[in-house]
């Protein structure tokens, strides 16, 4: 069985195009529309990466990765965060509340597989 | 490895112009007095999304704008800016720009290079005033490209030491997949160091004690190396020295190199890793799984309508032919035809229910309308809309949108009055606009009533006779007045302004309505207002026909098109000069249609007094058709004949009767022009005299 990552974005687009990019790579994925629905899904099944868009309606991306830092088995869990510019606050953000590393939207899907590859072996 | 992901192109276009329409909603919202910031989130988040899928799909043109606008929209969310008249003005400008833009992108039209630039440049004039502009922004890094040598390649050689922090794994990090990425950049060799290792009881299992040394060997540049190293920079001391080179003989792809092991030392960090018991997970991935829609080509959806209207008229022939057979013989063959009838039916029914969609698509763009029309004629109108979650065939929803948006322009440029006058016949200055939908006996019933001033029958009338429509002496009721608005050429305002007029006027959102199998109708009271109503069935895949006998052929005429039906003495018959035959229905001059003449059909009832006339109405005129005989109502499954030949004048398409026979449809529309038209002329002067 292939190593499992959840997408979480509000964009279906952005979904698909991500689900789609990792299934070609041989992940297995799964998605969420924000970060409620994220938590309540990983609360449940155990993944071995996350990628979450920062923003999003009901919960945001930095509000999901604050919440999975506290449940234990999300302690040490990869968190990768799209953000759309090179925004050098959101990305301080983001590591302070526990996020793995980023990549930029629009990515490029050879340069996502590689720093999926990165966090996730 | 090729990923193309211009397949999610159609998605994003989709899913824009869904979030397009959500902003437009939510502008009204604010507009109307809820500025709410949860609502500027949202509103925000719509802009966002869609620049983020358009440089995925290099959409500069939309990038470049919502880039732009979203600085806007931060601005104001942060209450930097405040909701007015000009911040509505641009945000509905902005958000019709980035439309025309996804409209572009999906239509392959490119749009002049400038679109859009007035706005774009006002909302970068306000951006600036606030201190933050994409027009100032830094630009972003561009990745460097590795230095191409001619017919060598360069390698260096980099000396790497890797000192995690203590806290590493709190990040979510892990080396070995580090070294993982840096063995597909070139040669490495890893050396873990654990001379940091405390002793086992002062160890602490979610920490990283060990350090590593690693060389490589890569024709990539310093950067790229510390790119690998980008998601643990805070959490470790790094050192990247170039220690050497050599020069290789250019190879067109470089060589994956498998990972070298770290030496097994570094176990003790690999351990940490939670893992579960994998039969539980997978068990929990079974239950996960989302129980979403899925989109399918409209094309598949008809060909199982099509399939299940040939297997309706294969159930139908069986069904007649086993009434042949005697029920105390056979008792199950018949109770398993009935029982097939029963599930055809309801298949049929699950069928059309798959292509059925709310009219909510069309609602949702009439509050824009309203506000942008009423703006522009200063009036005050509100909008309210029940019903929306009616649902009809798709193939109507697409047809409804242009006659439903010039009733609601009607309603607003005629109904409405202006707020002074309003005030004068003490009325509130906001006028109502009504727009339902709900479903009655099996059609589907739209209403838009408004509070205005009702039809202005007096030059109603008196427009009527000047264009001919009426004769002067007319004696007609109220309701007859009220609907002459549909009649052809007919257009009640005063000066043809560009809201409703450009000639269109209601006879062509009546011919519309018809063309799709609907009926309209008009309520008025003058001085308190209107109550247009459109009736239409639920699918164009069934029609209610009535079976008529002409010779030994069958036709179906719509029941929608029927008025009555009756049996003509002769005296009620006249002939006139120009060769058109007229009834006479209650002082009212009528013009037939004979059947047989218009398809030379023989061996039928030549005079109309022996036969029957059916009296049709087709939005414009009324005329008879003379037939044989009736043989009755039913529901046909309507097949177009257009696949398999030329159209034919005067039918519309054809159905299978329960017999097996082919049956056609007839079009009233072109009935009327191929038998009548001619002589209408002559009709006129005949009702003047009347």
């Amino acid at each position: 069985m292939g190593k499992k990552i959840i997408t979480v974005d509000d964009s279906k687009t952005m979904r698909e195009m991500v689900a789609f990019t990792l299934k070609s790579a041989g992940y297995d994925l799964v998605e969420a529309e924000d970060g409620q629905a994220a938590l309540t899904v990983l609360q449940k099944e155990k993944v071995d990466l996350v990628i979450t868009d920062l923003n999003m309606p009901n919960m945001d991306g930095l509000t999901l990765i604050r919440n999975l830092r506290g449940l234990p088995e999300y302690k040490f869990t990869p968190i990768l965060m799209l953000t759309t510019e090179g925004d050098a606050g959101k990305k301080e953000e983001g590591k302070s509340a526990g996020a793995s590393g980023w990549i930029v939207k629009p990515f490029n899907p050879e340069k996502l597989v590689q720093v999926v590859q990165r966090l996730c072996a | 490895m090729n990923i193309d992901l211009e397949q999610f192109r159609t998605t994003y276009i989709n899913e824009s112009m869904e979030l397009l329409s959500d902003m437009e909603e939510k502008l009204l919202e604010i507009e109307n007095g809820d500025d709410d910031v949860e609502t500027l989130h949202a509103i925000f988040r719509c802009v966002h999304s869609i620049k983020g899928g358009a440089g995925a799909f290099g959409l500069d043109q939309i990038t470049r704008f919502t880039h732009e606008f979203e600085y806007f929209l931060d601005h104001l969310r942060e209450g930097k800016l405040h909701v007015d008249e000009q911040v509505m003005e641009i945000l509905f400008k902005g958000r019709d720009i980035v439309e025309h833009m996804v409209v572009a992108a999906q239509n392959n039209t490119p749009l002049a290079e400038n679109f859009g630039h007035e706005v774009a440049e006002k909302i970068a004039r306000i951006n600036q005033t606030q201190g933050s502009s994409a027009v100032a922004a830094p630009k972003e890094k561009k990745g460097e490209k590795p230095a191409s040598a001619s017919n060598t390649e360069e390698v260096n050689i980099y000396s790497i030491r890797f000192v995690p922090h203590e806290d590493l794994f709190t990040t979510g990090n892990e080396p070995v997949l580090l070294f993982g990425e840096l063995s597909r950049m070139g040669d490495t060799r890893v050396q873990c160091r654990t001379d940091k290792l405390p002793d086992l009881e002062h160890l602490h299992a979610e920490q990283c004690y060990l350090w590593w040394e690693i060389d490589l060997d890569t024709t990539a540049g310093e950067n790229e190396v510390r790119e690998v190293f980008e998601f643990v920079e805070d959490v470790c001391d790094l050192e990247v020295l170039l220690i050497g080179g050599y020069s290789l003989p250019s190879t067109s792809a470089p060589k994956p190199q498998p990972l070298s092991e770290p030496s097994s030392t570094e176990k003790t960090a690999d351990a940490i890793p939670v893992t579960q018991d994998a039969s539980e997970t997978e068990a929990q991935i079974a239950k996960a799984q989302p129980a979403a829609t899925i989109r399918v080509d409209l094309d598949k959806i008809d060909r199982l309508v099509n399939m299940v209207g040939e297997l309706v008229i294969t159930q139908g022939m069986l069904y007649m032919q086993a009434q042949r057979i005697p029920r105390d013989t056979y008792p199950e063959i018949l109770m398993g035809v009935e029982e097939l009838a029963q599930h055809t039916r309801e298949l049929q029914e699950a069928v059309m229910a798959v292509r059925m969609q709310p009219v909510k698509s069309i609602f949702a763009r009439m509050p824009r309308i309203v506000r942008d029309l009423s703006k522009k004629l200063g009036k005050n109108i509100r909008l309210e809309m029940s019903g929306e979650n009616t649902e009809v065939d798709k193939a109507i929803i697409e047809q409804l949108s242009d006659p439903l948006t010039h009733m609601i322009r009607n309603s607003i440029d005629h109904g409405i009055e202006s707020p002074e006058k309003r005030r004068e016949m003490n009325k509130p200055d906001q006028g109502r606009i009504h727009l339902s939908a709900a479903s009655v006996g099996g059609r589907i019933e739209i209403c838009i009533e408004d509070d205005g001033g009702g039809v202005n029958r007096q030059r109603v009338k008196e427009l009527a006779i000047t264009k001919g429509l009426i004769a002067e002496n007319s004696n007609l009721t109220p309701e007859e007045i009220d609907h002459l608005i549909f009649a052809p050429g007919f257009s009640t305002a005063e000066k043809v302004t560009d809201v409703s007029g450009r000639g269109v006027g209601m006879d062509v959102v009546r011919k519309n309505i018809e063309s799709i199998g609907g009926t309209t109708s008009v309520e008025s009271t003058p001085g308190k207002g209107s109550r247009f109503v459109i009736s239409l069935p639920l699918t164009l895949a069934i029609l209610d026909g009535m079976a008529v006998r002409c010779g030994r052929e069958q036709y179906i005429i719509p029941i929608a098109n029927i008025i009555e039906t009756m049996r003509p003495s002769s005296s009620s018959l006249s002939h006139l000069a120009t060769g058109i035959d007229v009834i006479n229905v209650r002082g009212e001059f009528i013009p037939l249609v004979y059947l047989y003449q218009v398809f030379s059909i023989s061996g039928t009832e030549k005079n109309a007094s022996k036969g029957l006339v059916v009296l049709v109405e087709n939005g414009k005129e009324k005329f008879g058709i003379v037939v044989d005989e009736l043989i009755g109502q039913q529901q046909v499954v309507i097949k177009s004949l257009e696949q398999n030949s030329d159209p034919v004048e005067g039918i519309s398409g054809a159905t299978i009767l329960g017999d097996g026979k082919v049956s056609l449809i007839l079009d009233t529309v072109a009935l009327y022009r191929i038998g009548i038209t001619a002589s209408r002329d002559h009709l006129h002067s005949l009702k003047a005299s009347a």
